[in-house]
């Protein structure tokens, strides 16, 4: 060792000389980051400290994400099936409960713009994965696997569906460092849902986010919701910050309370996180069909209802749609749900029976095509008249009888029905009926001529 | 080999008066700075790198040569916009590469200075090119009609310069 250091002296010194150099050119130098704008870029030893750390960050994240994904994805899938119907179900709910909210939506957006506020809508979001974290307890950053080439940029909002993460500090090509709601140097200002009470929030000593510098208030309780208030200009106003966990006396300023908040995501177990590349003030185009396909929805599930209480039978909602039936009769087309292939057979045969009555085309106009129930068919029949030769008398189970208007009798059959030939405009049971009367008249007065009863 | 070091006087280690060794290179510095604010075209003479060379193929100490061309670089860069370092190692590989060659070379021939000079001037300025472009990703052109006047600007200054510097050590 000695030897080779005695041997090699003057490139080691050389060496040395030449690598505090670089190291000095890197702390002072800072790479300019286009994307940065007016912010100072990157320092140069940063730059390299993660070049050398990330690429092993890198390959130990993909493979673990690569065994994870072949285990869930093709591996591990019991109950995949119930929980993608699960899912479905709760997208359709919350699709009706996004139609409900729309209105509201619109309302607040049309007094916003009456009073001159901008809304800020997330327009844009990249999904980014955590694969590395500062090793030190009084910094709270996280190493995102993706950086500017994604369009990532310094000071961007970082979210998860929960709530919010941090922002990016530094963004590199392909890595970023997030800078978490729990360091000391971060801040975002917040809003106390309830109370509507403004504060900035940081993280503190123990990496707890709190609201700093807070009045005493009373309307401050634990539980409380607090929201991204959107003063910041990085996060926009309504994510989830998290609860009010409890309320601690400013120990600088003894007047003011620091607000403790419980974040509502888990920063010590981020994984995957999205990233918020761009905001607007109009609500984004996506966003918008997802409130008219919720509205769309909702109309229908309405009509479903209605037709719901309206019909009396039970409508199974998983039931396929009905089948519809089409046929041609006569170069008409005829579109009417399946018939059942073995429709319910009746217990007698009636006038209503499909096929006891003729088509139309082989009536004849003014004729009789069936029997007339007039309700009298129970009455009991009338003695049959001696003197009533031209006249036709009830059957014996009391059933109509007619007589033709030129004297000419029929008796019906058994069944009492009776076809008359004559007179189409006269129904017959009237006749039926009007002779019946005027039998019993002539019983009475028997010198009594009937009309047209020679 | 008329180059390599075959008499007494390129194994003698030339001593220099302190003074001059610490006056010469602020001198250099100075000079640098004032001639070039009163003429601009004085800024292809490269003073501070002429004096590395010098001490370095004279002293024929790479260590030394090494530790001299990063202090005199560094303050170079100190009175330039570029970052600390950015000349103090081109000036460092320089005064260690001719305190290397001052060792094998015989530097005292005036036509080995000629080529001396132009090489560490071409090869100085590749050094801050790959430090400026590749390093730092600032514009720095590379132009060779440009590097060819300074270098042979450079030789023609250096060989009087180195000249008269001779005339100031002391030999034991």
């Amino acid at each position: 060792m000695e030897s080779f250091l005695s041997r090699y002296k003057n490139p080691l010194v050389l060496l040395a000389v030449l690598l505090v150099q670089v190291i000095g050119l890197a702390v002072q130098v800072r790479r300019p980051s286009p994307q940065a704008g007016n912010a100072p870029g990157v320092r140069l030893i940063q730059y390299w400290a993660l070049a050398v750390v990330t690429p092993p960050e890198r390959a130990v994240h993909f493979i673990g994400s690569e065994v994870s994904g072949l285990w869930n994805n093709y591996v591990d899938l019991v109950g995949t099936k119930r929980r993608n119907r699960e899912l479905l179900m709760e997208v359709d709910r919350l699709r009706l409960e996004q139609a409900g909210l729309a209105e509201d939506a619109r309302q607040v957006q049309r007094l916003q713009a009456l009073l001159g506020f901008q809304q800020q809508y997330i327009y844009k979001t990249v999904a980014a994965q955590v694969i590395g974290a500062s090793e030190s307890d009084q910094s709270h950053l996280l190493v995102l696997n993706k950086g500017s080439a994604y369009g990532l940029k310094q000071d961007d909002a970082v979210i998860t569906p929960q709530g919010i993460v941090g922002r990016l500090r530094e963004v590199y090509p392909h890595t970023s460092l997030l800078l978490e709601i729990s360091d000391e140097t971060s801040g975002a200002g917040v809003l106390l849902q309830n109370a509507r009470l403004q504060g900035v929030l940081r993280g503190n000593a123990y990496g707890q986010p709190e609201i700093v510098g807070m009045l005493p208030d009373a309307r401050i309780q634990p539980g409380q919701v607090v929201v991204t208030s959107g003063g910041d200009q990085i996060f926009p106003r309504g994510l989830p910050v998290g609860t009010v966990e409890r309320v601690a006396a400013d120990p600088d300023h003894p007047p003011l309370v620091n607000v403790l908040i419980h974040p509502a995501v888990n920063l010590e177990a981020v994984e995957e996180v999205l990233v918020i590349t761009s905001t607007g003030s109009q609500m984004p185009a996506t966003e918008n069909q997802d409130i008219a396909q919720s509205e769309l929805d909702q109309e229908q599930q309405r009509a479903a209802d209605i037709l719901a209480e309206q019909l009396p039978s039970k409508i199974d909602p998983e039931a396929p749609p009905e089948e519809l039936f089409t046929s041609t009769v006569k170069g008409f087309t005829v579109t009417s749900p399946l018939l059942p292939l073995n429709p319910p057979q009746p217990d007698h045969p009636d006038q209503f029976t499909p096929g006891a009555t003729p088509p139309a085309t082989d009536m004849t106009p003014g004729a009789l095509n069936g029997p007339i129930r007039e309700g009298t068919e129970n009455m009991p029949a009338p003695k049959p008249a001696a003197n009533n030769a031209g006249t036709a008398t009830a059957n014996a189970q009391g059933q109509t009888a007619a007589t033709g208007p030129g004297g000419a009798a029929a008796t019906a059959g058994k069944s009492g029905a009776v076809k008359s030939a004559g007179n189409a405009k006269t129904g017959g049971t009237k006749l039926g009926l009007r002779t019946a009367r005027q039998a019993a008249v002539r019983r009475k007065h028997p010198a009594a001529t009937p009309r047209g009863g020679q | 080999m008329a180059l390599m070091a075959s008499t007494r006087r390129e194994v003698d280690i030339p001593s220099y008066p302190v003074w001059l060794m610490v006056l010469v290179p602020f001198a250099a510095l100075a000079l640098q700075s004032l001639i070039s604010l009163h003429f601009p075209r004085f800024d292809y003479i490269d003073l501070p790198l002429l004096v590395t060379i010098y001490f370095g193929i004279t002293w024929r100490h790479p260590v030394g040569g090494t530790i001299f061309g990063a202090g005199i670089g560094i303050l170079q860069d100190a009175v330039t916009q570029h970052p600390l370092g950015v000349f103090g190692i081109g000036k460092s590989v320089v005064g260690y590469l001719a305190a290397s060659m001052g060792i094998r070379v015989d530097t005292e021939s005036f036509f080995t200075r000629l080529l001396l000079i132009p090489f560490f001037t071409l090869l100085q300025s590749a050094i801050v090119w790959v430090l400026e472009h590749r390093m730092i990703e600032q514009p720095y052109a590379w132009l060779w009609v440009h590097e060819g006047i300074r270098a042979a600007a450079n030789a023609v200054l250096g060989l009087m310069l180195f000249a008269l510097l001779d005339k100031a050590r002391r030999r034991d």
